[in-house]
């Protein structure tokens, strides 16, 4: 299995990288861009071949370490590791 | 009167606060590897700054971990002083035994400066030597100083006075200009409910001798000092 976790900043915290990314966006001609938040990605792969189970486990390992619930929230996709080799090919 | 300096890999100020404690003040000084959860006796312990486990994933929130820090949070539950300066204030943080969190500053920069706090509480152990709405001056270092926490628990840290200092100009008013990291309410430390451990992102070991520029920092190791006297003579 593997997790593909997103980590962002929360939308009531300031968030200066993305409003510096947002005005770089704008130099280069993407005006339509009205807001952007910089969070992170992070990738885990789990011996386990429970999906249920998997999901779980990532959901405790996001509220424990991966995220600070103060300033972040979190989303994360399971695939199976079948899948990604199948994709990346 | 023991302080414990916590040092992790990749902690800076160990040694700038254990000159402090021991050459400055005369006070004992026991350097505390974070892997050994023995306190050694010590009456307060010091989280220096620095980048604690390079600071990998947040600041703070792999050293939050380390063996010492279980120890430290049973010493803090039994009254014991813990003081977070910077990445100690960032570890204490995540650890939960300080409120909220420290963000990137809103400048995107590191910011390396002097700056002038407001001491707004001089009846806890780590200012009783201060004056209340004295003015302190004392540096900064960090890139993520900028103190976040949702409006409950802000509201709360506000009304129970647990602000201890705020960024401020040279009169000691609290001006959006004297922020230098975008800190909600220009907070520059905080400490818990109970009194007994502090967070600052301010340096005061880097202000405690003249040569460097100021002693206004030694008030605060000074009041350590004087606080644990009363305590071991009542």
């Amino acid at each position: 299995m593997i997790a593909r976790i997103v980590v962002v900043p929360k939308p009531v915290v300031n968030d200066p990288q993305g409003v510096t990314v947002r005005q770089g966006l704008a130099l280069l001609g993407f005006g339509e861009v009205t807001e952007v938040r910089v969070g992170k990605y992070i990738e885990v792969r789990l011996d386990t071949t429970s999906e249920r189970e998997a999901r779980e486990r990532v959901d405790q390992m996001c509220s424990r370490l991966l995220a600070n619930h103060v300033i972040e929230d979190y989303h994360f996709e399971i695939e199976h590791d079948h899948e990604r080799r199948g994709a990346t090919r | 009167m023991k302080f414990g300096v916590v040092v992790f890999p990749g902690t800076w100020s160990d040694r700038d606060c254990g000159w402090v404690v021991d050459q400055v003040l005369g006070a004992h000084l026991q350097y505390l590897w974070h892997k050994d959860a023995d306190l050694k006796g010590c009456d307060c312990i010091i989280l220096p700054g620095g980048f604690a486990y390079g600071d990998y994933l947040r600041t703070g929130a792999i050293a939050r971990f380390a063996p010492v820090m279980e120890s430290i949070g049973e010493f803090a539950d039994r009254g014991g002083l813990v003081w977070g300066i910077c990445n100690g204030f960032q570890i204490l943080c995540e650890s939960g035994l300080l409120p909220g969190a420290l963000i990137r500053n809103s400048s995107l920069e590191y910011r390396c400066e002097w700056t002038n706090l407001v001491v707004e509480r001089a009846d806890l152990p780590f200012t009783s030597q201060c004056d209340e709405r004295e003015v302190l001056r004392v540096p900064i270092s960090h890139g993520e100083g900028s103190y976040f926490a949702d409006p409950a628990t802000l509201s709360r840290l506000e009304q129970n006075g647990q602000v201890v200092f705020r960024y401020c100009d040279v009169e000691g008013r609290v001006r959006p200009n004297a922020n230098p990291n975008g800190s909600l309410h220009n907070i520059a430390g905080i400490v818990n409910s109970r009194g007994n451990v502090l967070g600052m992102m301010p340096h005061p070991e880097r202000c405690a001798e003249a040569e460097l520029g100021g002693t206004d920092g030694l008030k605060l190791f000074r009041s350590v000092m004087h606080s644990a006297a009363e305590v071991l003579t009542a």
